[in-house]
């Protein structure tokens, strides 16, 4: 297990290293650059423009401008915003918890739904109730999250008036009723995709547990169908989805970055939009740094949780 | 009920006289947008209620003399003062000075280098101190601190001997006679030297997060990426404030910030502002007050003079020509904008009316291409020796509006047997070295050509404000022309109204002769706020509709 873990350690930090030095140089190829924002201002001259460049940092070559972002990181200095002025680290932190609550609620809402409707689907094959789930499933990830936001708002804000046209709460009002409701659309909606995803490979892997050999075996010595499903079938068949729930424990940190926007919620996913759009350097590299960190966690959390749980499957 | 109107652009000879006296330019709106209307109940004695306003970007930049951008404004306008504000009217008028210096009073010198600033004894910064001279030179000095990434330093590098007279009173000197000086002041916002001098280090330090003014609101909390709180400062010198919090309220996107405000989510909409295509739905909403509002900017077809194609004036009037503006303003823009042939905003006192009138007629924009050599080759595509006539045009990718006047322009040019292409860019990259550098060949935008509401354009026109030629400003155009150069010159120098008046109208005629850029219209935003709210007047010699936020309240 040790020696697993320092492999894994080893391999993670050259996959960092390439993961920045990807970023850091795509970021600084990009033409524009963080002087856009002010290209339209009459007032300020070419003269303004160069000095905020030069008190940035930004004409120093690019090698030299990584390595001093390289080396300030590996001392804990992730670097501070050029937008306002703030330690990335804190910049980030001021937007995790609108995310976490976002996608948290959402991932619940997406593993319950999906989870349940896998398994029903694979249990009652080419049922109506299969083909219905899988026709709205293939609905659900071909029509784009931000066209079923909008409709939402228009449904059930702006016809109905039953719940708010996005935001986080209300302006004066921040009791946790007040979050709940304005929560409950976004995460539906954020859901919908993930339901789709988490039913269909629900499904596949019920299937293939369904028709195997001891599940028969179980039925043969008449243990109960009800117990079959839920103590042979359903869990030999979440074992894969560990592997999945961990490649997606990432977003739940990182964001969605199309329903934040259109639900105006304050979380990473349009802290990212924003920064790569001010070309916020140091927002953009920290928060890229910060997903990566946790996609190697979450498949690291992925394969150890496996390995614990199924008996067949050893960590060298 | 439903109340729409447009502000107007006329002004009377009593109006223009009292502004020339002021020194300022002149911002015109119809009179009753001007005093508070015959109906209006008045203003609560204690700060009450709270007003939310609604941004399509988020206000970051809270130290007012650092970099920052337009939707930063409303949150300088309302925590800090600057010496002399602008009123909508374009009247510079005192703010935290007694009264405004020029030539007459003895505020400034004959020759336009000496200013001599008093200032008010009855302001406190928000912790308590009282502010004072001190401050003035502190902020003054500090915009031209080295280290410090502060924004706009024209006109402030010219500030010499900076001397602290009393409390009250400051002298300066100028290097050169800058007239367009006192405007920039409007927008120059003084900060602590107590609170600042402690800092370690000028960019970065607790200042920027919870900044400390002298203005009609206090510095309340902020969540990022979502909104920003200001609380009134009961202790204010000024008028106001009534209301007793004010909210900054982030909505990324523009179909949203519209959606918010049909939901009673925000007070009022403030910059993007209402989509014109959003209008004529807005203008019938219950419990709103939607209002069309000029804007200093002007929309524009801006050509690199400098790329073979264009350097010859008859392509550039033949591609006017070519325009089907009306189209463009009535069928694309909802009739929202207005026509113009100037960059001077109209509500400007230095507005020229009597430039020549574009019209669209293509069979003259072909006959002048013909005259000028440039015939049609193979491919019908007009060629004048070697050079194609054919460009691309750019401008901000997903500007839905922009983006479908570009298609309707390509159109009628190709019917003339000219190529335009439409290559868009996302704003970072656009609005980069590929713009400032001048690297398009030809690119559309609303801009907004002064500084403040001064009518200097030297940044924008004269020759050595080309940086893609090693100059310093923002002439993207590559436009040069020594009359225009001299005419600037003497303009930044000149302090009496009606003398500098005379002399824009000039550089506006040669300009609309010349045309570095075709003026498709002069933009006007849609404003809208809920019924009820009082005291704001919209003010486009400012960049942000929060200017007067001490004078708002609820009916």
């Amino acid at each position: 297990m040790s020696a697993f873990l320092l492999n894994r350690f080893l391999q993670s930090v050259v996959l960092l290293v390439i993961v920045s030095i990807i970023g850091f140089t795509v970021l600084n190829l990009m033409p524009g650059g963080p002087m856009a924002q002010y290209g339209l201002d009459p007032g300020m001259t070419s003269d303004d423009l160069e000095r905020l460049k030069e008190q940035l940092g930004l004409n120093r070559p690019i090698l030299v401008q990584y390595f001093d972002w390289a080396w300030r990181l590996l001392q804990g200095d992730w670097g501070t915003s050029f937008r306002d002025g703030s330690p990335v680290l804190s910049v980030i932190g001021r937007h995790i918890f609108a995310t976490l609550l976002l996608m948290g609620s959402s991932t619940v809402i997406a593993i319950a739904v999906g989870t349940w409707i896998g398994i029903r689907g694979a249990t009652h094959r080419y049922s109506a109730f299969d083909y219905v789930a899988t026709i709205g499933a293939m609905v659900a990830l071909s029509i784009p999250t931000f066209w079923f936001g909008l409709v939402g708002i228009y449904i059930f804000s702006l016809e109905l008036g039953w719940l708010p046209a996005g935001n986080m709460y209300t302006i004066g009002d921040g009791s946790a009723l007040n979050y709940l409701h304005h929560l409950i659309m976004p995460s539906v909606v954020l859901a919908l995709v993930h339901i789709a995803i988490w039913s269909r490979y629900m499904r596949t892997a019920t299937l293939d547990v369904i028709s195997q050999e001891f599940v028969k075996t179980a039925r043969a010595k008449g243990v109960p169908e009800r117990r079959v499903l839920m103590k042979h079938v359903v869990g030999n068949a979440l074992l894969p989805m560990i592997t999945l729930a961990g490649v997606q424990l990432p977003s739940i940190l990182t964001g969605a970055l199309v329903t934040e926007t259109v639900f105006t919620w304050p979380g990473m996913g349009r802290l990212f939009l924003d920064s790569l759009g001010y070309s916020d350097f140091p927002v953009v590299m920290g928060l890229l740094m910060f997903s990566a960190i946790l996609t190697i966690l979450g498949n690291l959390i992925a394969d150890i949780v496996v390995a614990l749980v199924d008996p067949r499957i050893r960590l060298a | 009920m439903i109340k729409t109107s447009r502000t107007g652009a006329s002004y009377s000879r009593r109006q223009a006289l009292r502004m020339m006296a002021a020194g300022g330019a002149v911002g015109l709106f119809a009179p009753q947008l001007l005093g508070k209307p015959a109906f209006a109940q008045t203003p609560p004695t204690a700060p009450t209620g709270r007003v939310v306003v609604g941004l399509s970007q988020e206000p970051t930049v809270f130290n007012p003399l650092m970099a920052h951008i337009e939707v930063d404004d409303g949150v300088n306008f309302s925590m800090f003062d600057a010496l002399f504000r602008i009123s909508p009217e374009g009247v510079i008028v005192p703010n935290l000075a007694l009264e405004v210096p020029d030539q007459t009073n003895g505020g400034i010198s004959a020759d336009g280098l000496q200013w001599r600033i008093k200032l008010r004894d009855d302001v406190r910064w928000h912790d308590g101190q009282p502010f004072t001279a001190e401050d003035v030179k502190y902020t003054l000095e500090l915009i031209v601190n080295p280290d410090f990434r502060a924004w706009r330093t024209t006109g402030h590098a010219l500030v010499r001997d900076i001397t602290v007279v009393s409390p009250t009173e400051i002298t300066w000197r100028m290097e050169e006679a800058f007239a367009p000086y006192l405007n920039f002041l409007t927008e120059t916002f003084m900060v602590p030297k107590h609170v600042l001098e402690a800092a370690t280090d000028l960019n970065e330090n607790t200042f920027n997060q919870s900044p400390i003014g002298t203005g009609a609101f206090k510095w309340g909390q902020r969540i990022a990426g979502d909104n920003l709180e200001l609380v009134a400062n009961p202790d204010y010198f000024g008028e106001g404030p009534y209301i007793e919090q004010l909210f900054f309220k982030y909505i990324p996107d523009n179909t949203v910030l519209y959606t918010q405000f049909r939901s009673g989510d925000i007070d009022l909409v403030g910059q993007a502002y209402i989509s014109p295509d959003n209008y004529a739905e807005a203008a019938t909403l219950p419990e709103r007050v939607v209002t069309l509002v000029p804007k200093t900017s002007v929309e524009t077809f801006y050509l690199n003079v400098e790329k073979p194609q264009f350097k010859d004036r008859a392509v550039r009037e033949a591609l006017y020509l070519a325009i089907d503006r009306q189209a463009i303003i009535d069928a694309l823009n909802y009739g929202v904008p207005t026509v113009t042939e100037t960059f001077m905003p109209k509500m400007s006192f230095y507005y020229n009316p009597d430039l020549p009138k574009h019209e669209f007629n293509l069979e003259r924009a072909a006959q002048m291409l013909d005259e000028a050599g440039w015939l049609p080759g193979a491919d019908g595509i007009r060629v004048k020796d070697g050079v194609r006539l054919s460009f691309a045009n750019s401008t901000t990718a997903g500007a839905h509006l922009r983006e479908q006047a570009q298609q309707f322009i390509q159109q009628t040019f190709a019917e003339i047997g000219v190529e335009m292409t439409i290559a868009n860019l996302p704003s970072a990259v656009m609005w980069g070295d590929f713009w400032t550098l001048s690297q398009f060949d030809s690119a559309m935008s609303g801009i907004n050509f002064l500084i403040g509401a001064d009518p200097d354009v030297t940044n924008r026109f004269h020759t050595k404000a080309i940086t893609a030629k090693g100059g310093k400003g923002s002439n993207n155009a590559q436009y040069s022309n020594p009359e225009v150069d001299a005419l600037l010159e003497e303009g930044s120098r000149t302090f009496d109204p009606e003398a500098r008046r005379a002399i824009y109208l000039k550089v506006q005629e040669i300009i609309r002769h010349d045309l570095p850029f075709l003026p498709l219209f002069a933009n006007t935003s849609v404003f809208g706020q809920k019924e009820g709210l009082q005291g704001f007047v919209p003010n486009t010699n400012t960049r942000t509709e929060s200017w007067n936020t001490a004078a708002w309240y609820w009916a």
